[in-house]
């Protein structure tokens, strides 16, 4: 059976360097340290340069924005990829973090350096309270049910009209400059990203990543898996909540559109266009997503349009996300084999 | 014996809908003994496992694990106070490599406690720790089978994977599901001797098993278990011996064929 054609196959190896940097040996020689750090000092000092590159105050506020995203897309994908949680709740974090953050400004007079941070720990407690009794759901019933959350509590709001109805809270304290808001967003999604990464390769991280891999041998091991998935989403909530606090001080108002579901939806389409499971696929997802959402307002509601056709692209021609697809293409290469 | 048992098993029925899975299984098991527990398919061996280990829960009846009731208490509790268990269905954390594996056991409360298998918990690194239990348990330390995603490792590395998550939690009693099924005949005469291991170790065994010859060998006494009733007790050889056990696993008619033909 020597005929061509249908007996050869692709296979992946790892590049030489690669498996030379894995190691202590990496550090010998400037080439495999470049390999490394090269992507890594890209990733930062890219991120890093946005709010400079920027040409107008439109475009700086387009950053602030896409950062914002960004915090959801990790929060979504760390919980997704790395706990078995698929979470529709981002609107939920977002909402309960934005009106915690409105109401300590506004009735307290609270900075919002000091809003920020309590939104972010009050929100994710709040959050994870609410939470709880979800959390033996798993797969689309956990999806399901943290899709009724944002749901719930904007119509409580309305039906209530408390923290302001429908008019929402306006007069919030924005950021003391352009700059302090920017470098502030921009810098915590770098925090976040590495924050996470180290996170999910600490032991605790691999509890973590053994629930969503098998639940009842994490139990078998005496381990309380509702416990672990507590704090799982506490985490999530957090940088959710964190995205909610910065958005009412970057906007000055909070209000109902903050439950809206596009914050539980972007953010899952910024991390399948960017790779899941790789936490900087997801910011760089948002990276494309915001800014074109933006380029085509222009055109009106045929923006939806668009917006699909991009998506769609991705879903189709490369589904597993740009992050998954660079990271094989850097570290690895194709060679046809005889089978 | 005098001491108390380690394990009692009070009447416990479990029910499913019509169906009676168990119906008053009683039996004791005591300090570094070797139960083992047989019987045909679908006798209730997977069931009374569940219902120790509190991950399903009996319709009535007690169990007790050092004089201690723990019916009706989470899977979680009942394994951090040492009753480890194997899953017949091998459950390992497949998006792992096999030493990672370890590190989750050796990490909840229990190994962080008492230090986990041999102390090994309490010198830091679980993932050197880990790779120690894999030797102990048949992996060669030096090849790279430790290294392994757990998803590309045979099903033997992942009976002997089961067996090391439950001794990293240094437990005081094992049940193993059916260990030795799906292994080749060199594969479970290599697990006899590391059963034999566990056991002078201090650690107390159930063993539910189709493969007699392999649980004769190692058990002190055997249970046998038929449409969710207890029919006998007693050692190995008395089991053998005995014409209720060869009904069950061959009916009544074939059991003289059965004994001709031996």
């Amino acid at each position: 059976m020597t005929t061509d054609t249908a007996q050869r196959r692709k296979e992946r190896i790892d590049r030489g360097i690669k498996v030379r940097s894995d190691g202590i040996y990496a550090l010998l020689s400037w080439r495999e340290l470049a390999y490394l750090s090269v992507p890594r000092l890209v990733l930062i000092l890219g991120i890093l340069a946005l709010p400079l590159l920027m040409p107008g105050m439109y475009w700086q506020r387009v950053i602030s924005i896409v950062c914002i995203y960004a915090f959801l897309a990790m929060s979504f994908d760390f919980l997704a990829h790395y706990v078995g949680l698929v979470s529709l709740g981002g609107a939920f974090f977002v909402g309960t973090g934005g009106y915690i953050a409105a109401l300590l400004n506004t009735t307290f007079g609270l900075p919002p350096l000091v809003t920020i941070p309590a939104a972010l720990i009050l929100g994710a407690a709040v959050c994870t309270l609410l939470l709880i009794p979800c959390l033996p759901l798993r797969g689309v019933y956990f999806a399901i049910v943290t899709l009724m959350y944002p749901l719930f509590m904007a119509r409580l709001i309305e039906a209530l009209d408390i923290f302001g109805g429908t008019d929402g809270i306006l007069g919030i304290d924005s950021f003391t400059n352009p700059w302090v808001e920017q470098y502030f967003v921009v810098v915590m999604v770098l925090v976040l990203l590495f924050g996470l990464r180290r996170l999910v390769n600490t032991d605790l991280g691999l509890v973590l990543r053994a629930v969503k891999d098998n639940d009842q041998a994490v139990r078998a091991s005496g381990m309380n898996v509702t416990r672990y998935k507590a704090l799982a989403v506490f985490i999530a909530a957090g940088m959710g909540c964190l995205s909610g606090a910065c958005l009412v001080h970057t906007y000055m108002w909070a209000g109902i559109s903050q439950f809206a579901l596009d914050f539980s939806v972007l953010p899952i389409a910024a991390t399948v266009i960017g790779g899941s499971g790789t936490l900087v696929g997801p910011v760089l997802g948002c990276l494309i997503l915001v800014p074109a959402s933006e380029l085509l307002r222009d055109f009106g509601t045929l923006r939806i349009v668009f917006y699909s056709l991009i998506l769609v692209t991705f879903i189709v021609f490369r589904s597993e996300g740009l992050m998954v697809y660079g990271q094989r293409k850097y570290h690895q290469f194709q060679r046809w084999t005889e089978i | 014996m005098t001491t108390e048992p380690i394990l009692q098993v009070e009447n416990v029925t479990k029910t499913f809908g019509g169906i009676i899975a168990l119906n008053r299984v009683s039996f004791e098991v005591h300090e570094g003994e070797i139960l083992g527990v047989i019987g045909p398919n679908g006798s209730g061996k997977t069931t009374i496992v569940n219902c120790i280990t509190g991950f399903i829960k009996a319709t009535s009846g007690h169990v007790r694990f050092r004089g201690k009731n723990i019916t009706g208490k989470a899977p979680h509790k009942i394994a951090d106070m040492g009753v480890a268990r194997t899953f017949q269905i091998m459950r390992p954390y497949y998006s792992l490599p096999a030493y990672k594996n370890l590190v989750i056991p050796l990490f909840s409360p229990r190994a962080r406690r008492t230090g986990g298998w041999r102390g090994g918990g309490r010198l830091g690194d679980r993932n050197t720790v880990g790779i120690d239990i894999l030797e102990e348990i048949g992996f060669e330390r030096d090849s790279y089978v430790p290294y392994k995603m757990t998803s590309t490792l045979p099903t033997g590395y992942l009976k002997r994977l089961e067996l090391a998550r439950c001794l990293a939690l240094k437990p005081e009693l094992i049940l193993c599901d059916e260990v030795f099924s799906g292994l080749s005949m060199s594969e479970i005469a290599s697990m006899v001797p590391l059963i034999e291991r566990i056991q002078m170790d201090g650690i107390t065994l159930i063993m539910i098993e189709h493969r007699l010859r392999e649980l004769f060998q190692v058990a002190t006494r055997v249970m046998v278990l038929n449409f969710g009733e207890k029919i006998m007790e007693g050692s190995p050889d008395e089991v053998m011996a005995d014409a209720r056990v060869r009904e069950a696993y061959f009916g009544s008619e074939e059991v003289q064929e059965v004994m001709d033909h031996a």
